[in-house]
């Protein structure tokens, strides 16, 4: 049984300009200690995905179908105290912007020591500062106090990016949702994050879902990979075989996206733009984009087993490269 | 920067303004067109009589002068003499002051503590009949103004359902509580006189509501308001994420940062009050000072002007020093400054 597992997971948001049918149908599963990303361009979908399953959208007029679960129960239908044992405690999460998700009118310390305390891990505050002060040390943060008694817009965001990881893994969860760790700071401190993520990961053996638009990342992240198109996963292997032989016509354009130091073809940014959800394209989602496009291609492609844990949703998986 | 330090450069300015204030009402009141010792006087006294106050007044002299005189009077607690009632402007100010002050503390504390939780009820419940009910409660605050209230809500308590006293500050029966503040509830209270603490808070609930109201409903849609602002923010979904509770969420977590831009409007909508309750005074026939400034202003009583307008503008500033004590303490970044880590 598979540690998560998203099932036909659709999300739509009722607007002013009609149906905003988001998530169409998302597929996944992430096995215990496993590490998997999500790759898609920005709007695809991935946050929404991380948040769904989280139960985040149950504050927004979101209408949620599908099943998602969780060490095989079903996380949509849980009452808010039945979220209290998993959010936080079993599925710990790392929000994108560190700057943006602590609250800027109290201290690290007061947001931490209440992650700890709901997490269940302490009864009082001191104890919880005990937890928490070791737990920045172990996140390589040499003088957990002053982090601790500091304001949020008083840290680098280095080290508040350090403090989400840490409020996120306090409570050794079982599996870590992050949405794109690191990738407001520069690229040393992104790489130092995944480091320490991939570290503190391990030593807990949490699996980690990781969203990210980047495939640098994907590389030396995650294990599996699936790609995500306008709501749709798209195409799902482990990340040896997606790099080195990508099927889906996304998957290649993502890929020839990316700048690379050596040879001498120049990135090829993806022509056009993911559409308005309100008026998604009917069939596969990314035809009015592709290159391969046929008449076939209007009607929702077939998910195609190539064998391997390699899947890919399209018409034309044999296309030529 | 230490909480004294603040209070103390805050202060200094405070009286820079003053100063200046002063300066301005002082040429303003003397600028208005009518000769006061005339108008004190009345058309019956003879011009011996009119040049002779206008000697004790010195208004011969010239401005700059007439303000030393006031100055130096100033520096001995001397407001001068009223025209109108003969008295000494500071004792008049000591007699009537404190039931303005009473009003406007007790007519700010309905708005903050009415006012806030109805906005968090509101934003908490957002679009929810609560929600609808309580905007409507503050959309009607905020449409009416305050002598309209006075009067509709002194019609309806008073003449209809007879619940509370239509006019005045305390009952016949009752003799004012030795004076300690000047305002009655207080006093009482320090006098350990109940049965009078009571009947004065029945005599100040109804022109205190009356001139509450408006900024209630403001308070609310303005706490209503930024709440919802805030509840959209990352680390409000952040702290659901972490299995926050809900209520601690709204009464900590999102209150907080919303606070921050409500305070400051708060600040300016009591000195609002401060405006208003002249007119709920006069429907109130509350003895403040209501009724002292607008004879003084008629009847061009210059030192009773110059003193009404001094003390409402120290009052103004004095709220507006606790307010910017109130938005340091809970926004970090005014009082840490940025960046230290
Ligand atoms: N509360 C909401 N109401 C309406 N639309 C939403 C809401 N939340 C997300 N969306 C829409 O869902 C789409 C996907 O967003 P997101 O998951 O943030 O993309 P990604 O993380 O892949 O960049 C966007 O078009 C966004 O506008
Ligand atoms: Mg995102």
């Amino acid at each position: 049984m598979a540690l998560l597992e998203t099932t036909d997971l659709h999300v739509r948001f009722e607007l002013f300009e009609g149906m905003s049918h988001v998530l169409n149908g998302v597929n996944l599963k992430v096995e215990r200690g496993e590490r998997v990303a999500v790759v898609g361009e920005s709007g695809c979908g991935k946050s929404l995905t991380a948040r769904a399953v989280l139960g985040l959208l149950r504050h927004t007029n979101a209408q949620i179908d599908g099943s998602v679960r969780f060490d095989g129960s079903e996380l949509l239908s849980l009452s808010e105290r039945g979220w209290r044992s998993i959010r936080g405690r079993r599925i710990g999460m790392i929000f994108q912007d560190p700057t943006a998700a602590l609250n800027p009118t109290f201290t690290v310390g007061d947001q931490l020591f209440k992650v700890i305390i709901r997490g269940g891990r302490a009864r009082t505050k001191r104890r919880a500062r005990e937890i928490a002060r070791e737990a920045l040390r172990h996140t390589a943060i040499a003088d957990p106090d002053r982090v601790l008694n500091a304001y949020p817009f008083q840290l680098s965001g280095g080290l508040a990016q350090r403090v989400l990881i840490t409020m996120a893994l306090v409570n050794e969860p079982e599996l870590v949702l992050a949405d794109e760790p690191g990738s407001a700071l520069d690229v040393t401190v992104q790489e130092q994050t995944l480091r320490l993520m991939r570290a503190l990961g391990d030593e807990l053996g949490a699996a980690v879902l990781i969203i990210t638009h980047n495939l640098g990342v994907v590389r030396e992240f995650a294990q599996r990979v699936y790609v995500m198109y306008a709501g749709s996963i798209v195409e799902e292997a482990d990340v040896d075989t997606l790099f080195h032989a990508p099927r889906h016509p996304y998957t290649r354009a993502l890929l020839e996206a990316v700048p690379r130091l050596t040879g001498e073809m120049l990135p090829q940014p993806i022509e056009g733009v993911v559409p308005d959800y309100t008026a998604a394209p009917v069939g596969c989602r990314f035809h009015p984009r592709c290159p391969h496009a046929q008449p076939a291609c209007q009607e929702p492609p077939p998910v195609v087993d190539l064998g391997g844990g390699h899947r890919v949703a399209c018409v034309l998986p044999e296309a030529a490269p | 920067m230490g909480v004294a330090g603040f209070i103390l450069r805050r202060s200094a300015a405070a009286i820079v303004v003053l100063v200046g204030l002063s300066i301005l009402i002082f040429v303003v009141a003397r600028i208005i067109p009518g000769d006061p010792a005339r108008m004190a006087l009345g058309s019956v006294a003879t011009p011996e009589q009119v040049e002779k106050l206008r000697n004790r007044l010195h208004l011969d002299e010239s401005l700059p002068i007439q303000y030393w005189e006031f100055i130096k009077g100033l520096a001995r607690g001397d407001l001068g003499e009223s025209l109108v009632t003969r008295r000494s402007v500071s004792l008049d100010l000591i007699d009537t002051f404190p039931a303005t002050l009473e009003l406007v503390l007790a007519a700010g504390l309905i708005m903050v503590l009415v006012g806030v939780p109805l906005g968090i009820i509101a934003a908490r419940y957002r679009d929810t009949a609560v929600d609808n009910v309580a905007r409507l409660f503050a959309l009607l605050g905020v449409v009416t103004p305050s002598f309209v209230w006075a009067v509709f809500l002194m019609l309806l308590l008073s003449f209809v359902l007879g619940l509370l006293p239509v006019a005045g500050r305390l009952s016949e029966a009752f003799d004012p509580p030795p004076m300690v503040s000047g305002m009655y509830t207080l006093d009482a209270l320090i006098a350990g006189q109940w049965r009078a603490f009571w009947d004065a808070i029945q005599h100040l609930i109804l022109p205190a509501l009356a001139l509450a109201l408006a900024g209630m409903g403001q308070a609310a849609r303005l706490t209503r308001t930024n709440m919802a602002e805030v509840y959209g923010r990352q680390y409000i979904e952040m702290a659901r994420a972490f299995a926050f509770r809900e209520h601690e969420i709204a009464l900590k977590y999102a209150l907080r940062p919303a606070m921050i831009p409500t305070l400051t409007i708060l600040g300016l909508d009591f000195a609002v009050m401060l405006g208003n309750a002249f007119l709920v005074e006069a429907v109130f026939v509350w003895p403040g000072m209501a009724k002292y400034g607008v004879f003084a202003i008629l009847r061009k009583d210059l030192n009773a002007i110059v003193g009404t307008v001094l003390v409402i503008g120290a009052m103004f500033l004095i709220v507006n020093i606790i307010v910017d004590m109130l938005t340091a303490y809970i926004n970090p970044q005014i009082r840490l400054g940025r960046r230290v880590a």
